[in-house]
């Protein structure tokens, strides 16, 4: 069965999404996250997506749930390298992809991610407002 | 305006695994007629919603794809049909807003968005006929 | 059942040729035109198909393959610039030289009659179609110089290292959009800038449909990780977007280049310092 390699970098994992996810896929993705976000005590999540050139409503739903999930376990989620044609796209469609923040490439999404743990560390916060 | 078809051709769609080639087919249909990658997108990603719509609401179904002109210009044309319990009320189904599923609310009115036209044909027990046409330059 | 009159007129091709010449020179629309190898071409083809065919004219594949021509030869100099009466002039001059050799050539009345006025149902159709091959010829032009002009008015510049601006001038409608959208998201994506200045102040007009996409614009840069400040209101326009009840909340806006550009290092964390003059 094809699974979707999660890398550990730290504190963060990182997700590189290079083919097509399909329903078995993307729901193993899903569970193997979220087993590794636990085992790991990881903070942060970033879903590279510079390589998928379609993103629907299926694929905008699996985001999503990514991101809520990894926050109930205390975990932030970046999706990072949005291509051009995806963004423009999404718009159109009228996906917002509530609850998913995003940055241009991995490096500015680790920098988002280690900013968002250092503000979670000096104030004492229950819930984040996800306002991106 | 009179539509000239230039070459077309026919899929089964009946497991999620036929999604892919689906999109595939589309994308070469556009490249071949030069479409920009913005446009290539807009109508893979149409295809992409209305065949899952077609797997999950209509119990699978064919899609044609068509390569067309008007005179004036290229296109694609994808027709999604289905003889599954079909669409009780398609004004509702496309405001914006709607959803059976647990989609995001949004399925058919962001997919018309998408491309240049956009036919709904729909009777419940009677199955749907969705027929999306993206041009060039659209 | 058609008598063709009009077959003789292939044995006088070469006269033809000369008067229509002549008259192109007296119209004043004279270019060499008639030299030129694809009035030669014309003519010829032409002629023979007046010459060989039986039944109706304008069904048969000859006809076809001369109404191919002439389009072909309008389109070409409605793109190079003749101007819409020597267009037109081209095939009526040549209609004066056919019915010229004819009345030369036909002595009986009635023949001569029918004979020009078949010649008068083919070439005149024939001028319709040149004129509407012209027309698209020269709409060819303009949307190609339409493309130009986009391209040259949405330039975009990196400020500062990590932050482009980008000022539109002129109209912004549905297609101009798309352009400045995509253009602008590349430019980020390639620069690897984070902030996006959207300068309007040379938008002479918002109403809600430029305010939508403006508004999309800034969407789908946040999509990508990005920022979008849109610099360059007038008061006016802030006053339209009232009245019009367009929400721009959640949308950064200023005034002018300058304080977008202040917002954007603020954002970076950046501070303009006056160095000491000692």
């Amino acid at each position: 069965m094809e699974r979707i390699p999660i890398l550990k970098m730290g504190d963060f994992l990182l997700v590189t999404i290079q083919v097509d996810l399909y329903d078995q896929l993307a729901e193993n993705l899903e569970s193997d996250l979220i087993n590794t976000i636990s085992k790991h005590s990881s903070k942060g999540v970033l879903i590279d997506i510079s390589a998928v050139s379609i993103i629907d409503s299926f694929m905008g739903r699996i985001l999503g749930n990514i991101a809520v999930m990894s926050k109930i376990m205390d975990a932030q989620t970046v999706v990072v390298g949005m291509q051009p044609a995806v963004a423009i796209t999404l718009v159109e469609l009228g996906l917002s992809l509530n609850g998913v923040i995003s940055a241009l490439n991995v490096e500015k999404g680790m920098d988002l991610l280690r900013s968002k743990m250092h503000t979670s560390d000096n104030e004492e916060q229950l819930y984040d407002d996800d306002n991106e | 305006m009179t539509t000239i078809t230039n070459s077309k051709e026919e899929a089964l769609i009946v497991r999620e695994q036929d999604v892919v080639p689906l999109r595939n087919r589309v994308k070469e249909y556009g490249v071949k007629i030069g479409m920009s990658i913005l446009n290539q997108t807009k109508l893979i990603t149409a295809t992409s919603e209305l065949v899952r719509n077609l797997l999950k609401y209509g119990g699978g179904g064919r899609v044609i794809i068509e390569s067309v002109s008007n005179g004036r210009e290229n296109g694609v044309r994808v027709t999604f049909i289905d003889n599954g319990p079909g669409i009780v009320d398609i004004s509702l189904a496309m405001k914006d807003g709607y959803s059976t599923g647990k989609s995001l609310g949004l399925g058919l009115p962001g997919t018309k968005r998408l491309v240049n036209e956009f036919d709904i044909k729909s009777e419940p027990g009677n199955g749907t006929t969705v027929t999306i046409t993206k041009w060039k330059n659209g | 059942m058609q008598n063709n009159f009009l077959s003789v007129l292939k044995e006088h091709e070469n006269k033809l040729l000369t008067i229509w010449s002549q008259l192109l020179i007296e119209s004043g629309s004279d270019d060499g035109a008639v030299e030129e190898e694809e009035s030669k071409e014309f003519a010829s083809l032409f002629l023979s198909a007046l010459a060989t065919v039986k039944g109706k004219f304008q069904d048969s594949p000859e006809f076809e393959k001369v109404e191919d021509l002439i389009v072909g030869i309008s389109s070409s100099r409605g793109k190079r610039g003749f101007s819409p009466r020597e267009n037109a002039q081209y095939l009526t001059t040549f209609k004066q030289a056919s019915s010229q050799i004819l009345s030369d050539l036909i002595k009986d009345s009635e023949q001569l009659y029918q004979a020009n006025l078949q010649l008068n149902a083919i070439l005149d159709n024939m001028t319709i179609l040149t004129f509407e091959a012209f027309m698209r010829g020269r709409e060819d032009v303009i949307s190609r110089q339409v493309d130009e002009i986009s391209e040259i008015s949405t330039p975009v510049i990196t400020v500062w290292e990590g932050i482009v601006a980008l000022p539109i001038i002129g109209t912004l409608d549905s297609s101009r959009t798309q352009i400045v959208m995509e253009n602008l998201l590349q430019q980020i994506v390639d620069t690897g800038s984070s902030i996006a200045i959207l300068d309007i102040s040379g938008v002479p007009a918002v109403d809600s449909l430029v305010a939508q996409h403006l508004i999309k614009t800034v969407s789908a840069t946040r999509l990508m990780g990005a920022e979008c400040i849109i610099s360059g209101i007038r008061p006016e326009i802030a006053q339209t977007v009232v009245h019009l009840g367009i929400d721009l909340t959640g949308i950064i806006t200023k005034a002018s280049l300058a304080s977008a550009l202040k917002t954007a290092f603020d954002m970076l964390a950046l501070t303009v310092v006056k160095r000491k003059i000692v």
